[in-house]
């Protein structure tokens, strides 16, 4: 078990011929995950790594059976391939790129809602089920399979927590990136849902960092959950951000600090971590290991 | 990219959305000139990109055109909020009998556009009471439609029947057109003016997302950030200047932040942040340390954990800026992640052993730092320690 994504999970790779599609395929199927099809403009018709490439993902959908697709197509493009990845009937779509317009942004997300699909992205590293699928760009050597889901607004950063994890024999069911922007697919509390249900996940890592109220809102959830949960807050000693403009002031209405995200945490019972590597001790003692 | 007023004004205009009669001027004649078209009394208002405007006395009011052009001379010249007054904006001032207040942003949490609007407008916005404000999110794929205008008038305390009611409607359509064909994250427009049976936008406070503005071409640009920030947004890296004297380099915003949180754990002070971001070249990472050492840092770190950053890049990078440049502080480099065998490698050729963890790379960071300013302040030992920190130095290279 893991979440979102497995074993049997049949992966389409939209702009499989550009440099980061095509570096990045090699190190998918490097990790063992099931790319059964491409999409490229200029490429269709040809085979890459070995995989078929075809010029849309509806034809690839006629010629195989798809699960996921992962996006690695440039920023003035990705609104349309996620629409069509979405159109075509995909249910779980990883959006890579970065600088997407927002107004994309919550074009894409608000059609996915629409046809019932998942959207992890944009500006994720993606997702990775260890030692069964991985979709996105995390480097594979980190990624163990094991008992701890894995959340994370932040790429770099995931690879930090995990890579700990990992040096301590500590193994993950699933890592998911949500995405570093302002208007991404999922929220925390998505994917908690997720691994509360999962029979494997043990415990739960999440990373968060300054500004927003996702953590808030993760907070209230975490207060049912019966599993327990470990976070890293990034930006303890961050100056101030830039507010975005009075309007955007107003939503946020004193949310955002860090001491107020460790406060709403800390009284759901996560276990909040000062620095990245105290993640894995803490989790080392939550399992009991 | 935030608009001065006036540009804003101008989007406005364009999309047939009320404003007062004006324009933008740069000299107190320009702005005599404007008030002598105008024939009545103006306002003469400071276009910088800062709220408080009101507050730090960047308004002024004349009544004819040598009244505007003193104005104009004194405005000028000042500075608010250390941003200098270069250019006004001279309007007709308007008869008020009502100030509202409206705006289109966008809802991260909700993932889609949410409209403010109060009957009680043109105060700071922070300073209304929660129950004084409208909210209402506007789905992306319906976009504004008149029903959901028409709640909010009402829910203002506008009757149907006011000659106002009409206009506003139309005015929110207008505003969320706007929002959407000019790839705006904020239009605000506070306060927005019932003056007799017209509704006019006295402010204008438009915002555009950065990452549309290529496909924004008619739009103008400002550029708000120092010469600094913006040579290394062009090179893809954000840059921020801090107090401390540890020079700071990493890939990814959080990653960034946690290595500025480890530092500062250890006691060490961060001189910058810098985010290298995903896959920086060989001109960006010489431009990135160039910052950092302009900061005069007494130590560096390099973090670096790749995933679409690939270890060998950044080394080969380092090499060859150190190579060119020469180094005069001692840089730790922790460096894991996509290709980290070939980026270690080439780290060697320049007598650099990388870190596998960060907390390690800071202890070093923060050490070397604090061994340095140990240097200067102890002169009778200085060339020995001196020689010491040298030492150092070579060894790590």
């Amino acid at each position: 078990m893991a979440i979102i994504i497995d074993e049997n999970t049949h992966v389409i790779v939209q702009g499989i011929s550009g440099k980061q599609g095509l570096f990045h395929t090699q190190q998918m199927l490097a990790y063992g995950t099931k790319i059964v099809a491409g999409t490229s403009a200029s490429k269709g018709g040809t085979t890459l790594e070995g995989i078929p490439v075809y010029d849309n993902v509806r034809t690839a959908c006629a010629n195989h059976t798809i699960d996921a697709s992962v996006i690695f197509i440039p920023a003035n493009g990705a609104k349309d391939a996620a629409l069509e990845a979405l159109e075509a009937g995909i249910k779980v779509v990883v959006v890579v790129t970065e600088h997407i317009p927002v107004h994309d942004e919550m074009a894409v997300v608000a059609y996915a809602k629409r046809v019932g699909a998942m959207v992890i992205g944009p500006n994720t590293f993606g997702i990775v089920s260890s030692g069964k699928c991985k979709m996105g760009i995390p480097p594979n050597p980190f990624f163990i399979p094991g008992s701890v889901g894995v959340v994370a607004r932040s790429g770099t950063l995931t690879y930090e927590i995990v890579g700990n994890l990992t040096a301590q024999g500590i193994g993950q069911s699933t890592v998911v990136g949500m995405g570093g922007d302002r208007v991404v697919g999922l929220t925390f509390v998505d994917v908690l849902k997720e691994f509360e249900a999962d029979p494997e996940t043990k415990a739960v890592v999440l990373i968060g960092e300054i500004g927003g109220n996702a953590e808030e809102e993760a907070s209230q959830y975490i207060r049912e959950m019966t599993k327990p949960v470990v976070a890293y807050i990034a930006g303890k000693s961050a100056p101030a951000g830039k507010r975005m403009g009075h309007a955007g002031a107003i939503i946020e209405r004193g949310k955002g600090t860090y001491q107020g995200k460790v406060n709403a945490l800390t009284e759901a019972g996560v276990k909040v971590a000062e620095l990245p590597f105290e993640v894995a001790e803490i989790i080392k003692d939550v399992l009991g290991r | 990219m935030k608009m001065f007023e006036y540009m804003g004004k101008e989007v406005f205009a364009q999309f047939g959305l009320p404003v007062p009669k004006g324009r933008m001027v740069k000299s107190p004649d320009e702005a005599a000139q404007v008030a002598a078209e105008i024939g009545g009394p103006v306002v003469i208002k400071s276009q910088v990109l800062s709220g408080k405007r009101g507050k730090a006395g960047g308004i002024k009011f004349a009544d004819n055109p040598e009244g505007a052009k003193a104005a104009a001379e004194e405005l000028l010249g000042m500075t608010i909020q250390g941003l200098p007054v270069e250019i006004l904006l001279v309007e007709e001032k308007l008869l008020i009998d009502k100030e509202l207040y409206l705006s289109i942003t966008i809802d991260g949490a909700a993932k889609k556009p949410v409209l403010i609007a109060s009957a009680h407008g043109g105060m700071e916005i922070e300073e209304v009471a929660e129950e004084y404000m409208i909210k209402k999110h506007i789905e992306v794929e319906l976009g504004m439609q008149d029903f959901i205008a028409r709640d909010v008038v009402r829910r203002m305390g506008i009757s149907f029947n006011s000659p106002h009611s009409q206009a506003l409607v139309k005015l929110m359509n207008t505003l969320y057109k706007i929002f959407t064909e000019k790839d705006a994250e904020l239009v605000e427009i506070n306060p927005l003016v019932l003056s007799g049976d017209k509704v006019i936008a006295a402010d204008a406070k438009v915002t555009i997302d950065d990452e549309a503005l290529y496909r924004q071409p008619d739009l103008p640009r400002v550029e708000e950030r120092t010469a600094t920030e913006k040579a290394a947004h062009d090179l893809g890296l954000a840059f921020v200047e801090l107090d401390g004297d540890i020079g700071v380099m990493a890939n990814g915003a959080g990653i960034t932040m946690g290595t500025l949180d480890t530092l500062t754990y250890y006691g060490g002070k961060p001189a910058n942040f810098l985010d290298a971001g995903g896959g920086t070249g060989e001109e960006g990472t010489a431009k990135a340390l160039e910052l950092i050492l302009a900061r005069k840092p007494k130590s560096i770190i390099i973090n670096i954990f790749g995933g679409i950053t690939r270890c060998d890049d950044v080394a080969r990078a380092f090499a060859s800026v150190k190579k060119k440049m020469g180094m005069p502080v001692p840089v730790v480099i922790r460096l894991v992640g996509t290709n980290q065998e070939a980026g270690r490698a080439i780290l060697k050729e320049v007598g650099i052993e990388a870190y596998d963890f960060m907390q390690d790379a800071a202890k070093k960071a923060v050490e070397l730092a604090n061994q340095k300013s140990e240097v200067g302040g102890q002169r009778s030992e200085g060339r020995g320690r001196k020689a010491e920190a040298r030492g150092q130095r070579s060894e790590r290279f």
